[in-house]
């Protein structure tokens, strides 16, 4: 379905790396999600990862089409989706850590819907207001995750031997990474000060309020914080993503303009 | 040319290609329709972000009023407001019931805080009527939809998700 639409002069750049930050953390989230179509373990979770999934993907070709329309250079959500390099991709690290195991992605898909809840709930009245638009419809899904995430890391924590010990593994794996959500920038400052969307820090408490509950019930021990940092907002990413980009920009780089 | 009524009454026509029971316009994702000399403009709102259903729906609309006429289709996508289930009317929840699948409940748009800790949700089982049913996951064959089954009959069933 084609939108209307209107070449605009480019706007902030900060305000452009923010939606980019956006699409490519559900992007790689998405891609990683799909991961599992073919291999949960059992048919309702392969469903519903894939479920997943397929809203992070949409919500990314929502975001990646705004962020080239804010760019105002002609790029589309697919060239911008599977034609960059690896140093021009904004999302967390957490994104694009390998899967490992159906405890490790549970966990990682709390800790994210539990930041784009809050978030969603904040851009929903962004003075962008396509961004205000797309963050509306992304907030139903992201509390469907949510939710779902939650039960799972409830019954895996508070399961068996073998559930405990793998979801906290997990949780230690995966707590560190959580840190680079939070940590100040400039094009957080900027975004903030422009009315545009919150400096990501000024979620954490409200995260943490959301999360620390469901890690009591599921029994799971919540790591200390430490020195540890990622900069994949920055483009600085880790020795998956390379992998990942591989897989995922594989059709578009063999068979360049290749449309559906 | 084709008046905005024909317009409506053909796209009433048109079902969704993953819900068939229901049309288009029964599912609330046609939010405006214009004619303007041989031009028909259509606004749809999707359902979900990343429903794959969106594009064959794009194609539908724009084949069937092509095919009575049109001399040309404008779809325009329009996110705010967000698509709710509230949208779908009361006739095409009892379509939907009697297809099999449980039409969502109302209020969807409240949103606000859910409790997370194993929602149990009664539901009745559109084939046998029985209460004595249960959520078997919080997603289904597609992504509107949630699966459940029923103990009395044994039979599984969906149920439309209220978002
Ligand atoms: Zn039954």
């Amino acid at each position: 379905m084609t939108q209307t639409t209107t070449q605009t002069v480019s706007a902030p750049a900060e305000h452009i790396e923010y939606v980019m930050r956006l699409g490519d953390n559900a992007l790689i989230l998405g891609q990683r999600l799909s991961e599992w179509c073919g291999h949960a373990p059992v048919i309702e979770e392969d469903l519903a990862l894939a479920n997943m999934a397929l809203d992070l993907v949409g919500q990314a070709r929502l975001l990646l089409t705004h962020a080239g329309k804010l760019e105002g250079k002609g790029r589309d959500e697919d060239q911008l989706a599977f034609l960059r390099v690896e140093r021009d991709y904004r999302n967390i690290t957490m994104m694009e850590v390998p899967n490992e195991d159906f405890g490790r992605t549970t966990v990682r898909n709390v800790l994210y819907s539990a930041f784009q809840i809050l978030l969603w709930q904040r851009l929903a009245t962004s003075s962008d207001t396509e961004l205000a638009a797309i963050a509306a419809k992304s907030l139903k899904e992201a509390r469907y995750h949510f939710n779902h995430s939650a039960e799972w890391v409830i019954r895996l924590g508070d399961g068996t031997e073998v559930s405990h010990a793998k979801t906290q593994a997990a949780l230690d794996y995966l707590w560190p990474y959580t840190a680079e959500l939070f940590a100040a920038n400039p094009t957080d400052e900027a975004v903030s000060a422009a009315g545009i969307g919150p400096a990501w820090g000024e979620l954490e408490a409200d995260w943490e309020a959301m999360l620390l509950p469901v890690f009591a019930q599921a029994t799971l021990v919540v790591p200390a914080r430490t020195p540890f940092k990622t900069f994949g907002k920055f483009g600085r990413h880790s020795e998956h993503m390379g992998h990942l980009l591989a897989t995922m920009q594989y059709m578009q780089r063999t068979y360049p303009g290749a449309q559906w | 040319m084709l008046t905005e009524a024909q317009a409506w009454t053909l796209l009433d026509g048109v079902p969704d290609p993953e819900v068939p029971a229901v049309s288009v316009v029964e599912l609330g994702i046609i939010r405006e329709l214009h004619c303007a000399d041989d031009t028909v403009t259509v606004v749809v709102t999707p359902t979900y972000s990343g429903c794959p259903a969106t594009e064959v729906i794009g194609l539908a609309i724009r084949d069937t009023l092509l095919e009575a006429g049109a001399g040309r289709v404008e779809l325009q996508t329009r996110l705010d407001p967000a698509w709710t289930s509230d949208w779908i009317g009361e006739a095409a929840r009892e379509k939907l019931r009697a297809y099999g699948i449980v039409p969502p409940s109302g209020k969807a748009a409240v949103g606000g805080a859910q409790p997370i800790h194993f929602v149990k949700k009664t539901l009745t089982c559109p084939r046998c009527g029985s209460n004595d049913t249960e959520r078997l996951s919080e997603f289904g064959s597609t992504a509107c939809k949630a699966t459940y089954r029923c103990k009395h009959c044994l039979e599984p069933f969906e149920y439309f998700k209220p978002i």
